[in-house]
């Protein structure tokens, strides 16, 4: 490469990202200690990082939870966050899922207007997403669903129509289709260490 | 109508015949005997003198295995318990400051001179909130640390009593790692994983705090000879692929420039380094937490970069077509405008810490791993080189440094406005003590001077709060640096603005008798808000004058001795003077109070945008 020192054949170096927004999923393995959720929270909101949902619950393993996190960002925000959340003590490990092979869900309960004179029209849109009815009011009906946020999206979208009274989404978990696991098995056999190093 | 319940059989009556009390929430339940129970606590916790062993000893005994000897601390209500069995622990040294955020400075201190986790220590509410700063300063330069606080006895947690304050979850962002232990049995294993998290992989502070009746418990639990910290600090497996390229990079690089960062200190990677570069030959920039990577004497040795770093220095980065930027992490004081960043070079950056490869700059070969065995992997990997191959490289390096080093603003010679010169009282300070001293720095125009003038020879011993840039923390984490590496003198180089905000940490350094010499450069103004004043804000000096006291009768009622240098030939007699006294002395240099610190890359602009001279008489260069 030439050396130069003249600014009219310097290239600009790049600024890390590329500003490409998209949806990203990342799964991250943690302690089920107190402060968990606060640390992860904490390091988002620190870190300025843009996520959608967090989404946190039990696992197969006693005393590890699971966390799902939908971010809204480039690949390099998607890399920072994982190496961040890596550096927490309580984070076993941390995934980036891909975007395809990828089973993303979240559950949605969506209180809806209907009167006895619309409420036969509501419970067909519901049959028609294969939604659960939960609950049958004088006037209202809770929708219980479970699918892709497209899905969810298209089904408040239908119910929108006859009003929707209350609404609340979980947030995406997401799990690879086919074999593949988040494999933690090697990590938790691998932290022994002395208590104090032998140099010391 | 209300009906008035007879006395037999109101609810409370029932509490008071139990002796519960009808004012406690929940009366009756076990949680509410327990919450009872820790406020009494919290007001009487005398105990016989002949005693069992509690959490507090424990706390002791797992610090004293983990190699500590001295503790910098303050006591208050919830942390008693641990002050009143010290006396059992005479291998701890308790040093007691006059704020806490003097004892976290001093831990950070002892640290940064000893290459050990400092320790410091303070009660609940207050005395944990004065810790913050300094654990602040220790996570942003990523100082090993572990700070210990009181907290109120577990059962009031939440209940806002006395000095409460959740003191957890306002270390949680800043330090590596933080713990809350409500239990005795829990305290050794936790001070074990607190210090092995603070040292290991890139170092940084931790946070401990212990409520009262953890403190108090009885315990027969001791230090674990191992712990077990699955998925923290795992060995990273080097990218082969990435040395290969790194190691073609070198083949290939006309132009390339070694940016030495403080990951070569804390890393213990001095001489890696330099076998690096003398194999190589490639010159060796520094960082402001580099410095001491290298002997600035030898001849690789090329300077200190950044925003008021060597212009000769900046011009090889800017012209550079590598960089191998080595324990760095490319802070916005390093590079400016990023975009305008070494627009030629192509970056090598190895760094211990994933999360900084591409943070802030996109690099083209990312290494993940240590500089003591990363380093020596990319030696193995080049080709000796002579300097006869480099001679036309060598020849303009050499040509800048000497343009540079030579212009005015390079030492204004000793006098400046008719008053001393900054950077001649540096030079001679330098100078007098050998460049063997521990050298600690303040924050301000005092520092990069310090920086630029010191002449730094020996790995750790220039300390300066570089990421946060927190003032006052000179002298207290001089008395740290002092007791950490007693075999060198320790010199605070602070300004009047700075020493202002912890001049009440003259008295721990005269009660405690540490040996701490005080450069203090007066020139009765916050120097750099002034500069920047002047330069970037029009002249609008608002709030940058600073009256101070008369320093020497201030020396004078804490009992230091204070030599007072007004003109360039009291510089040596004063410096002398202070070195002569068997203990804390002061050397008071009145500066000029107008002096800038050049160059400077202004805020917002790249490194090749250096301001040289500014005001009257001012040249383009």
């Amino acid at each position: 490469m030439a050396a130069t020192n003249d600014p009219a054949t310097a290239m600009e170096r790049s600024v890390p990202g590329t500003g490409e927004r998209e949806r990203h999923t990342i799964v991250a393995i943690v302690y089920d200690r107190p402060g968990v959720l606060n640390r992860v929270a904490s390091l988002t909101r620190a870190r300025n990082f843009n996520i959608e949902s967090l989404t946190v619950g039990q696992t197969e393993r006693s005393g590890i939870s699971r966390m799902t996190i939908t971010l809204n960002g480039d690949a390099f925000a998607v890399e920072q966050m994982t190496r961040q959340l890596q550096r927490l003590v309580d984070v076993v490990t941390v995934v980036s899922l891909p975007r395809e092979g990828t089973i993303r869900h979240e559950l949605v309960l969506i209180k809806v207007s209907a009167p006895a004179a619309h409420r036969a029209e509501v419970l067909k849109a519901a049959e028609l997403y294969k939604a659960a009815l939960v609950d049958l009011g004088d006037d209202t009906v809770v929708v219980e669903y479970a699918g892709t946020q497209q899905d969810v999206d298209s089904l408040i979208g239908i119910l929108a129509g006859f009003g929707i009274r209350e609404m609340v989404r979980t947030g995406a978990v997401a799990m690879s289709r086919g074999s593949a696991i988040v494999e933690i098995d090697d990590i938790l056999r691998s932290g022994i260490v002395p208590a104090v190093p032998p140099s010391a | 109508m209300t009906i008035e319940k007879s006395p037999e059989t109101r609810p409370e009556a029932a509490a008071d015949r139990a002796g519960i009390g009808r004012h406690v929430p929940n009366s009756g339940s076990a949680a509410a005997a327990e919450i009872e129970r820790a406020r009494s606590a919290m007001l009487d916790d005398s105990r016989p003198r002949s005693r069992a062993r509690i959490g507090a000893d424990a706390l002791c005994d797992a610090l004293v295995a983990q190699g500590v000897d001295t503790i910098f601390g303050y006591p208050g209500g919830v942390i008693l318990p641990l002050y009143d069995i010290w006396e059992a622990h005479p291998d701890l040294r308790h040093v007691l400051v006059r704020h806490e955020q003097g004892a976290a400075h001093a831990a950070d201190g002892y640290a940064r001179a000893s290459g050990k986790v400092g320790v410091c220590l303070g009660t609940s509410g207050p005395g944990a909130t004065n810790l913050v700063t300094g654990i602040a300063t220790a996570q942003l330069d990523s100082i090993p640390m572990v700070a210990i606080t009181g907290n109120v006895p577990g059962a009031l947690i939440g209940k806002d009593a006395f000095q409460e304050i959740d003191i957890t979850g306002i270390t949680l962002p800043m330090t590596k790692h933080n713990f809350l232990v409500r239990n005795a049995d829990d305290i050794p294993r936790v001070i074990a994983e607190a210090f092995h998290i603070a040292r290991t992989g890139r170092p940084g502070p931790v946070h401990v705090d212990i409520t009262k009746d953890a403190l108090t418990s009885e315990t027969e639990a001791v230090s674990p000879a191992t712990i077990d910290l699955p998925g923290f600090g795992k060995e990273v497996r080097v990218d082969a692929a990435a040395l290969i390229e790194a190691a073609d990079a070198i083949e290939h690089a006309q132009r390339p420039v070694i940016l030495a960062g403080h990951g070569i200190l804390l890393g213990d990677a001095v001489d890696e380094l330099m076998a690096f570069a003398e194999k190589t030959r490639i010159p060796i920039a520094w960082t402001l937490l580099g410095i001491g990577a290298v002997d600035e004497r030898h001849p690789l040795a090329y300077g200190y970069m950044g925003m008021h770093g060597w212009k000769h220095v900046n011009r090889a980065i800017q012209s550079a077509d590598l960089l191998i930027a080595l324990g760095m992490r490319f802070d916005d004081r390093v590079t400016g405008k990023v975009s305008t960043y070494a627009p030629n070079a192509r970056i090598i950056h190895v760094d211990i810490d994933p999360s900084e490869i591409g943070k802030n700059v996109a690099v083209e070969v990312g290494i993940v791993g240590d500089v003591k065995w990363v380093i020596p992997a990319l030696t193995t990997a080049a080709r000796r080189r002579t300097d006869e191959e480099r001679a036309g490289y060598f020849a303009e390096l050499a040509e800048m440094r000497a343009a540079s080093e030579t212009v005015s603003w390079h030492g204004s010679g000793a006098w400046k406005d008719g008053l001393l010169s900054a950077d001649y009282v540096i030079t001679r300070l330098g100078e007098l003590t050998g460049h063997e001293a521990s050298y600690v720095a303040d924050v301000g125009q005092h520092q990069m001077w310090l920086a630029r003038y010191g002449g730094f020879r020996r790995p750790n011993s220039h300390l300066s709060s570089g990421g946060l840039g927190t003032m006052g923390y000179s002298l207290p984490a001089a008395m740290g640096a002092a007791l950490g590496n007693p075999e060198v003198e320790t010199w605070a180089v602070c300004g009047d603005g700075g020493l202002q905000m912890v001049t009440q940490e003259l008295m721990t350094v005269v009660a405690d008798r540490i040996p701490v010499k005080i450069a203090l450069l007066d020139n009765k103004k916050l120097g750099m808000i002034r500069q920047w004043q002047e330069i970037i804000y029009s002249g609008n000096y608002h709030s940058s004058t600073l009256p101070g006291p008369d320093w020497a009768k201030l020396c004078e009622a804490y009992g230091v001795p204070c030599f007072r240098a007004r003109t360039p030939d009291e510089v040596d007699p004063a410096i002398r003077a202070a070195q002569a006294v068997d203990g804390p002395a002061m050397v008071w240099f009145e500066t000029a109070e107008t002096q800038n610190v050049f160059p400077m890359m202004p805020a917002g602009k790249g490194l090749s945008d250096l301001i040289e001279t500014w005001g009257e008489g001012a040249e383009e260069r």
